[in-house]
């Protein structure tokens, strides 16, 4: 048997509420909070990076896991937000978890499916016995332009996974991925923000990738919406993952426990991968979990788990992903949100 | 060893010298105690200076006052302890002149802070770079931490802290090399802008550019020079963790009680037996415990001491800083050990004016490096 | 550029390895060779827990220029459950929650930057819970 054995999160405890963005751009939040489902997002700590996060939740992972972190062999963080260009995320995380220098370490970009990407990675190297455990993250700190619609949802968190063979708590049965170059969100090199192309990131993009993944997911597996007890899918928005489960045939309910968005905002790499986590939290035994990824440029990955008997052993290990969402926020004004998000100009 | 005395002193005015460079600042001083001195030349000079390369982008201080001094080719030592730099370049003439190696040695010291740099970055160079510093501690922040620490572990209160201010701008009103000539008030301290919970702008001492020197001689030469030397009975130093956070206690300022034990013991002295003491005050909170560990107050009394008047010069029983102390005069820091000597000079030759302290035999100074790792006692005698 | 140094502390700083002294026991972070208390120069490598104490603490408002947009922002003296000492920022934390006695996690963030071209540069802080 071959899946994740260990998992955590990570979310900061700053919030701006889709109100205090509004108000400085003139625009309308019940307009937003009613069109896109957004009510607050996740901001960074001015400590706090895709390292800090994906170290956090890599260390509740290991917990969970219970394992001796010196024996996982590859490391790799999936982000569009890593804190360095050239220089890799992951080196930091194993001295920081004590992984040792045995290890393959990888910085993985793909848009919002970089986390996934490295779990199928992580996985697949299990699966051909290369390396005992493997340890994959989505996180992100990621960035919207001031005034841009992207402000209400770009928030920050991340999920760690360790994949190995004993003591599975989530088995992976299926994975697959869809993908095709298609530019609807993009950021140049030396640029800070992103851009993306309105509503063109809609239909021919997100809905595009993850249906058809969605599809051949339900093909390969040769399961149909109403096997799973779960599904997840990438949350741009609150709308768009909802839309989808739809377009596919999953319900409300299936969606609910993952659909964490409208408090979190998209975390990007970490969106997906932290809705999953919340899933896990509260799975039950012989539970499956449909899971699609989307990640713009573009592409969607998707995979299929089954919940093990060993996942009671392991909820109670680490925080919970729900319980990090509700408790313990320190809301900003946007005024102190600029400064945490470095959108105001200092002088060196 | 030979017995030590102070025939000279000189000093610059303490302030934000802005149109003077390090090199005028030292000169002037250094100038001012050889003619008071009434020395044609000198044998040797020590400098101290914390940190000319960090305030001003000059190492080398030694060799750069002696040249500007038109003292070459005399050998010049500069002497850095951090904010002790000035009291241990006095130690290190005291002994090259006790030795026996040299008669007329000039101890002096300066800083040029005023310069344009992260003064707040250049001071914390004093502590734990890797595992203070680096943590975002500044130097007003680790008193700051010794202050909470007392004030939790003895109720002291935080008019008792500001007494120490109000009382050092008291002294320093008088002294006309004092930066700060101005009265305050327990409220104006209170109400001061907060630098590092519980410590704010009027429990700290200022950024100050200033120099002062004073030569020494063997005692048994100094009638030929003056009149009314002043004695070296004690030089005593003492070190301790680089680091606040790895003292046993937090409220103590253990360097300070060893260099005290031994300089009482060299001097034959007890605390007693001191008139007047100029003390390290960097901050109200420095002044209180270093009081306590050089045996003036009972630990925990340092504070009530202040309030009830026991350190003033009016009523104290020993008073201390009867220049301003750091507080008020100023703390340019490689030259403050050598201020405080001065201070301790014009008290016990009677020179102090409105500051004077009757019947002043016996004065101590005590000048602490960092948060308090290195600390050095000179106690001098009238004669 | 700091970061030949920065390199050298990574194991104290990232993951809190410490010394223990093999014949009395003090631990000394970071590591030394030479005991403090009792002159030994054994040590056994250990990792301090991330739990620990405020023993004494202060607010910055006036920093260095480098952490002069962080302000204000608590440090503490903080006493592992080891009883190893340590001084850390406090992070995610209001102000008036922090207090001598106040228990706190050890938490991995980033500490400051070599300049806006140079290295992130991490380490531990201090979570008051």
């Amino acid at each position: 048997m071959i899946g994740i054995i260990g998992y955590g999160s990570y979310l900061p405890r700053y919030r701006i509420k889709v109100e205090s963005i509004a108000k400085e751009w003139g625009s309308d939040p019940e307009s937003i909070k009613r069109g896109l489902k957004l009510f607050e997002k996740t901001v960074p700590g001015l400590d706090e990076d895709t390292i800090t996060i994906a170290v956090q939740a890599s260390k509740y992972a290991v917990k969970r896991a219970g394992i001796n972190p010196e024996e996982i062999g590859a490391v790799y963080i999936g982000s569009e937000s890593h804190p360095y260009a050239v220089k890799p995320s992951g080196t930091v995380l194993i001295e920081a978890l004590g992984i040792g220098n045995d290890v393959h370490v990888a910085s993985y970009e793909f848009a919002c499916k970089a986390g996934t990407e490295a779990m199928f990675v992580a996985y697949c190297l299990v699966k051909a016995n290369e390396v005992k455990y493997a340890l994959a993250i989505g996180a992100d700190t990621s960035q919207g332009a001031p005034g841009d619609a992207l402000e209400y949802s770009a928030s920050a968190g991340g999920a760690a996974f360790i994949m190995g063979k004993e003591n599975v708590v989530a088995e992976i049965l299926f994975t697959n991925s869809f993908t095709s170059d298609t530019p609807d969100f993009w950021r140049r090199e030396h640029e800070f923000y992103p851009r993306h192309a309105g509503r063109f990131t809609g239909e021919p993009a997100y809905f595009k990738h993850v249906v058809n993944a969605g599809k051949l997911l339900l093909e390969k597996s040769a399961m149909k919406p109403e096997d799973f007890d779960y599904a997840v899918f990438h949350m741009p928005n609150g709308k768009f993952p909802q839309m989808a489960a739809k377009k596919l045939g999953f319900t409300k309910e299936q969606i609910e426990t993952g659909w964490i968005v409208p408090w979190m905002g998209n975390t990007y790499s970490g969106s997906s991968p932290t809705g999953l986590s919340a899933v896990l939290d509260v799975a039950k035994p012989g539970d499956k979990i449909f899971m699609v990824s989307f990640g713009s440029g573009a592409g969607s990955d998707g995979f299929v788990f089954k919940v093990t008997d060993k996942i009671v052993d392991v909820q109670d290990k680490a925080p919970k992903l729900r319980d990090m969402l509700d408790n313990n926020k320190i809301y900003l004004d946007y005024g102190e949100y600029a400064k945490f998000r470095e959108k105001i100009i200092l002088n060196e | 060893m030979k017995d030590v005395a102070v025939i000279g002193i000189g000093m610059t005015k303490f302030g934000e010298l802005w149109n003077k460079s390090i090199k005028d600042i030292f000169v002037e001083a250094a100038l001012k105690a050889i003619d008071n001195a009434g020395v044609g030349h000198i044998d040797s000079m020590y400098v101290g200076a914390m940190s000319g390369g960090l305030f001003v982008g000059q190492e080398h201080i030694g060799a750069v006052m002696a040249d500007y001094l038109g003292m070459n080719p005399v050998p010049a030592t500069r002497v850095e302890s951090a904010c002790a730099s000035g009291g241990t370049a006095f130690r290190q003439a005291y002994f090259e002149v006790a030795s026996g190696s040299s008669e007329i040695v000039l101890a002096g010291g300066v800083e040029k802070m005023n310069d344009g740099v992260d003064v707040t970055a250049a001071l914390a160079t004093a502590a734990d770079q890797e595992y203070e510093v680096y943590n975002g501690i500044t130097f007003p922040g680790l008193y700051a931490m010794i202050a909470n620490a007392y004030m939790h572990q003895y109720n002291a209160t935080r008019e008792q802290l500001a007494a120490v201010a109000v009382k050092n701008h008291h002294n320093g009103f008088n002294n006309p090399n004092a930066q700060f000539r101005s009265e305050i008030t327990i409220e104006q301290v209170l109400n001061s802008t907060l630098v590092a919970d519980p410590l704010r702008l009027l429990d700290c001492s200022p950024v100050t550019d200033g120099g002062a020197a004073v030569i020494l001689c063997p005692l048994e030469l100094a009638k030929q020079f003056t009149d009314s030397p002043v004695k070296v009975i004690s030089t005593a130093q003492a070190s301790d963790t680089i680091s606040l956070y790895e003292r046993e206690s937090l409220t103590s300022l253990k360097a300070v009680s060893d260099a005290a034990v031994k300089a009482y013991k060299q001097a034959n002295l007890k605390p007693e037996d001191i008139d007047l003491a100029e003390v390290h005050d960097c901050f109200t909170i420095a002044e209180i415990v270093a009081s306590e560990e050089l045996g003036f107050f009972d630990k925990g009394c340092g504070a009530s001491a202040v309030e009830e008047g026991k350190t003033s010069i009016e009523e104290g029983t020993i008073p201390i800083n009867t220049s301003g102390g750091l507080k008020s005069k100023g703390h340019p820091v490689g030259a403050t050990g050598i201020a405080q000597v001065i201070e301790i000079y014009e008290q016990l030759t009677g020179q102090a004016g409105k500051r004077q302290v009757k019947d002043a035999r016996i004065g101590l100074t005590q000048n602490m490096g960092g948060s308090g790792a290195s600390c050095v006692i000179n106690i001098l005698e009238a004669l | 550029m700091i970061t030949p140094k920065y390199v050298r502390e990574i194991p104290q700083r990232y993951r809190l390895e410490a010394a223990k002294c093999k014949n009395c026991s003090y631990i000394s972070f970071p590591p030394r060779l030479v005991c403090p208390k009792c002159k030994s120069r054994s040590f056994d490598t250990i990792r301090l827990s991330d739990e620990g104490k405020i023993l004494t603490f202060t607010i910055i408002r006036v920093s260095s220029d480098i952490f002069s947009h962080q302000t204000p922002y608590g440090v503490a003296v903080i006493e592992t459950s080891e009883g190893a000492k340590l001084m850390a920022m406090i992070a995610d934390t209001k102000i008036e929650d922090i207090a001598i006695g106040k228990k706190v996690k050890l938490i991995f963030r980033k500490i400051r930057d070599e300049g806006v071209s140079g290295i992130h540069c991490y380490g531990y802080k201090a979570v008051v819970i």
